[in-house]
């Protein structure tokens, strides 16, 4: 439950259970059928920008859904993301992508191929970065690279002369003959994202990519990918970090219980869902419903949301609310102004934090 | 005007065919990658590999001259032999299957649950047989060098009989195929290494009654009818035709019988990968 706030002028007060139980159900009876009609228009199956196309991509794991029924098309050179909580189906939509896990309804093609029948052909022009690194570790970091690129059917002295590239672009040019055990987390990662390129992949999957690194790791690897991007490769990531999906996305869905709940630009996003600012207010207490009661911010608040340690005033002036907050009889311990972020997007679009 | 039309049916037919038998056959593209990466690896694990080697050798000098002296002859194909010569073949199809046995299942299962090893393989343009198929040619290439050293040293002890040797080490080969085959099927099924008990519980009684320490005629039935169904005996009765010259008919029926299990093998590990990590 912790990260879960209920949601004050909104519909769906009650047991929190219930906002799942509602969203999903409508979808389930009448999505399918409007996907696969929109399976059909022209403008995205003849366009040859449009590398990945979805409609109705659906993936069940005997009775739990895993991915209910999305729609998505990625763009050649665009970075695109999937930000959602865990077990909002991003992984489990970035494996169909990959092609190493077979949908369980609706259509998917890539390079406009059908991974069923062309899995090895769209393969071989994607690059994966898995969750976990799964480096190989019986061999060094650079024979890592070389067997992948073999792996690829790529003759020895192409994957040699990428090897050495890559491992420069990784910044593990001194590292080539380390076992790859003792690199830290954002070395190894770095590895695998170098492996990812040996077969110089137009599409990079990136499966949460900075989860588990130290923040100075994650600027290096942000940095890693911006320059990837800036080459034309075309970037699909999945993250739980609002930041990190604001850093790199041009475009992005959110997810929650394996739908589609929002799409766009991070910009476009924080001004369709949220206001301009947010004001946190602290208290020395965890009750805040009577606090939030008690506050009269009148026209100023477009929305309160009640977290479990603090409340968050969404507002179009922070600067007004803050000095109301601080003159109001309940001394707060804290107020903090900032600007609406993908987080409060999230809150706004699902009645749960993403840290959840 | 119909018969062309008809030769032009059959002729897409059997074009069909051909295609759809490459397109079995290209599943495998790839295997020899898996085997590349396994050589890679294995340099650095070089007691372990050696380890194969001197097994056989170590059942020669224990066995064969502790109850050699004991046994003294053995009567085998209206031959007489003595009793290094005559388990000498037959460790040589043991060492084939102990090898073939430890690649596909120990060493399989690490890279299956732990190392993760086929996960990053997959998602590259190899599918699921051409994975299998690499792994099982890299345990027959092993098994291939144990068994052409061993052969030598039998060569130079003077325990080959016949010509028939040379075909030996393709022999052990198979052995290892039709074991690597099973094993790494088998191991697809397992759990945890609780399981490999289980492998010990079948290796250990076929390395000891496939009628490598004694003839078949040792046995009262119905249990020489039982042993003539495992597939090691197949393998011993195999390598003594070869190097012992005792060679007939009876060698078909061997190389069949690994060559199926072999396959089968292959085909069901395959299939297995796919079902295991392809969800």
């Amino acid at each position: 439950m912790i990260g879960r706030a209920s949601v004050p002028r909104s519909t769906t007060e009650g047991e929190p259970d219930d906002v799942t139980v509602r969203k999903r159900v409508p979808h389930r009876t009448d999505g399918g059928e409007a996907a696969r009609a929109r399976a059909h228009q022209p403008e995205t199956d003849s366009d040859p920008d449009v590398l990945i196309s979805a409609r109705g991509l659906t993936k069940e794991f005997g009775d739990f859904v895993a991915v209910d029924g999305i729609d998505i098309d990625v763009r050649r050179g665009e970075a695109f993301g999937f930000l959602g909580p865990n077990g909002a189906g991003k992984s489990s939509t970035m494996r169909m992508i990959g092609c190493v896990s077979p949908l369980t309804e609706g259509s998917l093609t890539l390079f406009g191929m059908d991974p069923e029948a062309d899995g090895p052909a769209i393969r071989g022009r994607l690059g994966v970065v898995p969750q976990k690194d799964l480096l190989d570790e019986e061999l060094t970091v650079r024979e890592n690279l070389l067997v992948y690129g073999r792996y690829f059917g790529l003759s020895r002295s192409v994957v040699a002369g990428r090897a050495d590239e890559l491992l420069r672009f990784a910044q593990l040019s001194d590292r080539a003959d380390s076992p790859v055990e003792p690199l830290s987390g954002g070395m190894k990662r770095r590895l695998t994202i170098a492996r990812a390129l040996i077969n110089a992949p137009e599409i990079l999957l990136l499966d949460e990519p900075t989860t588990g690194l130290d923040p100075q790791a994650r600027h290096v690897l942000w940095d890693r990918l911006y320059r990837l991007k800036q080459q034309g490769v075309t970037l699909v990531l999945t993250t739980h970090y609002m930041d990190e999906a604001e850093q790199l996305c041009d475009r992005l869905v959110v997810m929650d219980g394996g739908r589609i709940v929002a799409e766009g630009s991070p910009r476009e996003l924080i001004e369709r869902y949220s206001s301009r600012e947010v004001v946190e207010v602290r208290y020395p207490d965890f009750d805040l419903e009577p606090h939030r009661d008690q506050l009269d911010l009148g026209d100023l608040a477009e929305r309160v949301e009640v977290l479990p340690d603090r409340l968050l005033i969404y507002t179009h002036d922070g600067d007004a609310v803050s000095r109301i907050v601080d003159q109001s009889p309940d001394r707060p311990v804290s107020v903090l102004v900032r600007r609406s972020s993908l987080e409060d997007v999230f809150l706004q679009l699902t009645g749960r934090s993403l840290a959840g | 005007m119909s018969a062309l039309a008809d030769a032009s049916a059959d002729q897409e037919q059997a074009a069909g065919w051909a295609y759809r038998l490459a397109a079995e056959f290209g599943q495998f593209r790839g295997a020899g990658s898996v085997v590349a990466r396994n050589g890679l690896a294995a340099r650095r694990g070089l007691p372990v590999l050696l380890s194969g080697f001197f097994e056989p050798l170590f059942y020669l000098l224990s066995l064969g001259t502790g109850i050699g002296v004991l046994v003294g002859g053995v009567e085998y194909g209206g031959k007489s032999f003595s009793y290094q010569e005559f388990i000498a073949p037959a460790l040589l199809a043991a060492s084939a299957m102990n090898g073939a046995v430890a690649d596909s299942t120990f060493n399989v299962f690490w890279k299956l649950k732990y190392a993760r090893v086929y996960d990053g393989m997959l998602a590259t343009p190899l599918g699921p047989r051409a994975v299998a198929a690499g792994e099982i040619c890299w345990a027959l290439l092993r098994g291939a060098g144990y068994a052409t050293a061993f052969l030598l040293i039998l060569l130079v002890a003077g325990y080959v009989q016949s010509w028939w040797a040379v075909l030996a080490v393709p022999a052990a080969t198979l052995v290892g195929l039709a074991f690597a085959g099973a094993g790494m099927a088998a191991t697809t099924f397992m759990r945890s290494w609780q399981d490999f008990d289980l492998v010990h519980l079948v290796v250990l009684p076929l390395l000891l009654l496939s009628t490598t320490f004694y003839p078949l005629s040792t046995y009262p039935q119905p249990f020489g009818v039982l042993v003539q169904l495992t597939p090691l005996y197949h393998g011993v009765e195999l390598e003594r035709a070869l190097v012992l010259g005792t060679m007939d008919a009876s060698a078909v029926v061997h190389v069949l019988y690994l060559l199926v299990l072999g396959t089968a093998g292959l085909l069901m590990a395959g299939r297995r990968l796919e079902r295991l990590l392809l969800s």
